[in-house]
């Protein structure tokens, strides 16, 4: 009887466990079985990118439609490359739209924000955006304005 | 003279220390018994070092949870961003506290009694006779303890961590009132899978294989009296926590640091 109890205790402990690490993977870091399968990539390079960083998210309308995958120097052209992951059901962005650096709040973290364009064609998987606009520097920008220009 | 004489002894004794620990290792990880045997053994010993610390683990993960919401609501919002809490609390827990206080805790409570209890066998001659009878006290006795704290270990600190974030949620979303959704979206949108909470159970991991080794050691290794056994179980508390502390910061380096 009591080997019987401590079998079911351990039994429950260690389904406890998995329980806890399941939560910990859906619920805490948001991993669910289709965020990497069904996106589409696309480019955009910046003169500044500022502090973005992979894992930021890429949104538009203020709705989340994508993630960065990496950022990486372009070594070319000395211009920020950053690889976008989109949902693949945002599969009708246009052509002439623009991928802008914004801040969430005055100290929050960057992302990138679309600015939708008007183009009848869309982008496709692989495809680069034309626009962009660099990341907005406090510190450059107090400067300008202090030396008048 | 004699002084040099004693640190040339001690430092031999630690050297030789070593090499019993490591020949005793191999010795209980290599004996591994019939599973028929065996199995029981190992399910009895995780119920006394895994389901009986479930108690001590639940209540200090929600304690350090609520703290950590207090801590945190009371700093983030002096910046208006007390909605970045729920981050705070998943990537503290998760990459550090969980695993750390999980692996103190686990050797105050479990790797003292396992010192004790085979210390206790020992001083008491139950493994001469055991080895008398032709049983290897590695595999009977030490194994199964081994193996059961390596594997309590990270379910514990799992355990930890989720009630550490429920009790963060208790103190963040429903008494100071941050709202909810910008609790958990914080959250999933800054911890990774496999770069946070991947590294935090390997973390336990390690810290469990650490703790139970020096637990069972210590007790193995004793000096068979009443002095001996309190000296041993006092190390198996000292030694535990400054590796596991230790350990912590050497894991942290090779997993977040930037080289």
């Amino acid at each position: 009887m009591a080997q019987r109890t401590a079998d079911l205790m351990v039994g429950l402990f260690m389904v406890v466990g998995i329980a806890a690490l399941l939560f910990l993977a859906l619920q805490v870091s948001g991993l669910s079985p289709k965020s990497s399968g069904d996106s589409y990539t696309l480019y955009a390079n910046f003169n500044d990118a500022g502090s973005l960083s992979s894992r930021a998210k890429v949104s538009m309308a203020g709705v989340t439609i994508g993630s960065i995958r990496e950022v990486t120097l372009n070594r070319e052209t000395f211009q920020a490359r950053v690889v976008i992951d989109v949902s693949a059901s945002v599969d009708n962005i246009p052509a002439d739209s623009a991928a802008i650096i914004r801040t969430s709040g005055l100290l929050g973290e960057q992302y990138i924000d679309i600015s939708v364009g008007g183009d009848m064609t869309s982008l496709a998987d692989g495809d680069t955006f034309y626009t962009t606009q660099s990341a907005m520097n406090l510190e450059r920008l107090i400067s300008n304005f202090a030396s008048g220009q | 003279m004699q002084p040099l004489v004693d640190l040339g002894r001690r430092g031999r004794e630690l050297i030789e220390s070593f090499g019993r620990s490591g020949q005793f290792l191999f010795g209980a990880l290599a004996g591994m018994p019939d599973p028929r045997v065996g199995f029981p053994l190992l399910i009895k010993q995780l119920y006394f070092l895994g389901v009986l610390s479930l108690a001590i683990i639940v209540v200090s993960g929600l304690f350090i949870g609520m703290v950590l919401g207090l801590q945190g609501y009371t700093i983030l919002s002096d910046y208006g961003s007390e909605a970045a809490i729920g981050q705070m609390i998943a990537l503290t827990l998760v990459r550090e506290l969980g695993p750390v206080v999980t692996a103190l805790l686990f050797a105050g409570r479990a790797g003292s009694a396992l010192t004790a209890e085979i210390g206790l066998m020992k001083a008491t001659e139950q493994l001469s006779s055991m080895e008398m009878m032709g049983v290897d006290p590695l595999r009977r006795v030490i194994a199964p303890r081994f193996w059961a704290g390596f594997l309590a270990v990270p379910v514990l600190a799992a355990i930890f961590s989720v009630v550490g974030i429920w009790g963060g949620m208790l103190v963040g979303v429903e008494w100071l009132g941050v709202f909810e959704g910008s609790f958990w979206g914080n959250m999933q949108s800054s911890v990774d899978f496999s770069s946070d909470v991947m590294n935090g159970v390997i973390k336990s991991v390690v810290f469990g294989f650490v703790c139970t080794w020096i637990a069972v050691y210590q007790g193995y290794d004793c000096v068979p009296t009443s002095a001996g056994i309190s000296s041993a179980t006092t190390k198996t508390v000292v030694f535990s926590s400054l590796a596991v502390l230790g350990l912590d910061f050497v894991l942290t380096a090779v997993m977040f640091g930037d080289f």
